[in-house]
């Protein structure tokens, strides 16, 4: 670094354009530079150590209650007997039900906006209600879904109301990554592909699709991952505190991970209080590993193209 | 000021779309698999482009003989992309774009309302002023465009023979599974040269494709040129004078008489009068390198 610099105030000395209409101070120029590198660097440093202290408190709290009876048990109301197994089974419907409806969906209707819609008021319209619906609180995806799958469908609070409700709640979400990603694809990728006598399904299923999945994919991933952690609407159609049973199926009731820690943490007793803090951490790791998976997958995928 | 218009630009009197069928060199000994392969001319009449209310290229008559090299040369900015990608359909593919006039392949109007594009696309392939390669692999390159068509012959040999015609094979025999991605600019403007070749159209439209090619491989694709004049009908655009003299039969020279005003055929004649004694200062002027 310094030797770099010591090079370029010597070429500075040199330099023929010094004097004249430049005011050549390169050295003032990198001083700035290292100014702004440190600044970013801090905000980052901020964001981690934040993070850092919060796993650090909760951890210390929650890895001692982590154990085979902790993933292996029913929900009960008494700390001593209390397990995750119904909750993690619960996510894990939600995710499976999330993964079939809305990133098919999503994807097909991101490819829709973006390579068949016509510039015409309705698109514009649906369009702008997308970015709006990815803005929209999550409680009133929950009512919405309370209202619409429970009482209009007769779904019952079930595992599949929550997990269509969750789908519409992170659809905007798919839509608008899968979105970005497709548009980030050349048009002269699609004209080379049309130049071929391609139809306009043929480029985008051949060329298209394959160079924006490692962009769709990681938009796609962090929604999902937002879709675990997820609590609010869940509540709002009155998921199970505690579960003495497991799901059997797509209208059993049912409890999630977030449900689960957000009335262990309800409860005054300390052990119950512990017991969150081991959700917790579970449920970190579930995110840690989703998150990880995703950055993965878009390596992947990049070296591929 | 106003320079007389010409009544019409002086073209040689057009003849019936030929259908000639020359018998094909064997490229190296690989088996020539497109000496069915028959050429039509194309007609050009009246056609005008435009870009939303902006008008590029306007009013513009030629005849595109069957295997002939047909040149496009012209200042920057004249409307020869804009031009030659209304030959396929291309330009309206550009949202807001839209041609006018007529354009035919044979007797076919290629603007006919009830022309699919995609098979006018399918029959005059183009190449484009930057390489565009897929991002897969060398092979999948060539072939891909030649399945979705549903070649049924022996794809390897078709790579392998499309690859030869577009000089590339010596340089990419060993790691056709490697990415397009990870050839030179050059190599991947041949890639795309090959996979035109690949699905063998009739007409060949290429905007610049020697701009990104060191002299080596602009000298093999001349000479490839000089082979594909046998089976195709060839429209080239260049910047090089030099090389629109060495290898086109025919030459238009477009052209902007005013700022703002759409592009012209300005010229268009046989490549060799272009060259010695154009008819219109202009061109000489500009085939001379006294502007442009
Ligand atoms: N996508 C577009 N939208 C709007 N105008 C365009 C578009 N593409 C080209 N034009 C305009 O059309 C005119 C003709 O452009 P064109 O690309 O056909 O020129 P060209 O002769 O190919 O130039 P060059 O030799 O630099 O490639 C120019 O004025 C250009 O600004
Ligand atoms: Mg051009």
């Amino acid at each position: 670094m310094s030797q770099s610099s010591t090079e370029v105030t010597r070429q500075k000395e040199q330099e023929p354009g010094t004097g004249g209409n430049f005011k050549t101070s390169v050295g003032a120029r990198h001083g700035w530079d290292r100014f702004f590198t440190a600044l970013v660097f801090a905000a980052t440093l901020i964001g981690l150590a934040v993070l850092g202290v919060l796993l650090v408190d909760v951890g210390r709290q929650g890895v001692p209650v982590l154990s085979w009876h902790f993933f292996t048990s029913l929900g009960s109301a008494d700390a001593e007997n209390a397990g995750f197994l119904p909750a993690i089974l619960g996510s894990l419907w939600l995710l499976g039900i999330v993964l079939i409806v809305a990133v098919p969906v999503g994807i097909a209707a991101a490819v829709y906006l973006e390579e068949y819609a016509n510039d015409n008021w309705l698109n514009r319209l649906i369009e702008i209600n997308i970015s709006n619906l990815a803005g929209v609180p999550s409680i009133i995806y929950g009512l919405l879904g309370l209202g619409v799958f429970v009482y209009i469908f007769g779904l019952g609070r079930s595992i599949l109301t929550g997990g269509l409700i969750l789908s519409l709640l992170i659809l905007p979400v798919i839509i608008i990554a899968t979105r970005e990603a497709v548009r980030a694809v050349p048009q002269s990728v699609r004209e080379g592909a049309y130049a071929l006598g391609a139809t306009q399904w043929e480029a985008i299923r051949h060329h298209v699709l394959p160079q924006a999945l490692p962009g769709a994919l990681t938009g796609t991933i962090l929604a999902l991952s937002r879709a675990i952690g997820e609590t609010a609407p869940l509540i709002a159609i009155g998921a199970v505190p505690y579960m003495t049973f497991l799901p059997e199926g797509l209208l059993s009731s049912f409890t999630a991970m977030p449900i689960q820690i957000y009335n262990w943490t309800g409860e005054p007793e300390e052990a119950f209080q512990n017991l969150a803090a081991a959700g917790i951490v579970v449920l970190m790791l579930v995110l840690l590993v989703s998150n990880a998976g995703a950055i993965w997958l878009r390596n992947k995928f990049q070296r591929r193209n | 000021m106003a320079n007389p218009r010409r009544t019409k630009e002086e073209q040689k009197v057009t003849e019936a779309p030929q259908n000639r069928r020359d018998t094909k060199k064997g490229t190296g000994g690989a088996s020539s698999d497109d000496a069915g392969a028959s050429a039509f001319g194309m007609r050009i009449e009246n056609l005008s482009a435009h870009y939303g209310s902006f008008k590029a290229v306007t009013d513009v008559s030629m005849d595109i003989r069957a295997n002939k090299v047909t040149a496009l040369i012209g200042p920057s900015g004249c409307g020869k992309s804009t031009y030659i990608r209304c030959l396929n359909r291309m330009h309206e593919v550009i949202p807001g774009a839209r041609a006018e006039g007529r354009v035919r392949l044979g007797d076919q109007d290629i603007y006919a309302r009830d022309m699919d594009p995609v098979r006018i696309r399918r029959r005059i392939g183009m190449v484009f002023q930057k390489p565009n390669p897929f991002s897969k692999s060398i092979y999948e390159n060539v072939a891909w465009g030649a399945r979705i068509n549903g070649y049924k012959g022996d794809m390897d040999e078709l790579v392998e023979h499309s690859l030869k015609q577009a000089a590339l094979w010596e340089e990419v025999k060993d790691k056709l599974k490697k990415s397009g991605y990870d050839l030179s600019g050059g190599q991947q403007q041949r890639l795309c040269i090959a996979r035109t070749l690949a699905v063998e159209p009739e007409v060949i439209l290429m905007d610049e494709p020697a701009s990104a090619l060191d002299p080596v491989s602009t000298q093999k694709i001349e000479d490839t040129m000089d082979q594909l004049k046998q089976s195709y009908t060839v429209v080239i655009v260049t910047h090089n004078m030099q090389q629109a003299a060495r290898i086109s039969d025919y030459t238009g020279f477009f052209y902007i008489e005013n700022m703002g005003d759409p592009g012209r055929l300005w010229e268009f004649d046989e490549t060799e009068k272009m060259f010695s004694n154009p008819d219109r200062k202009e061109t000489e002027d500009y085939v001379t390198g006294r502007f442009g």
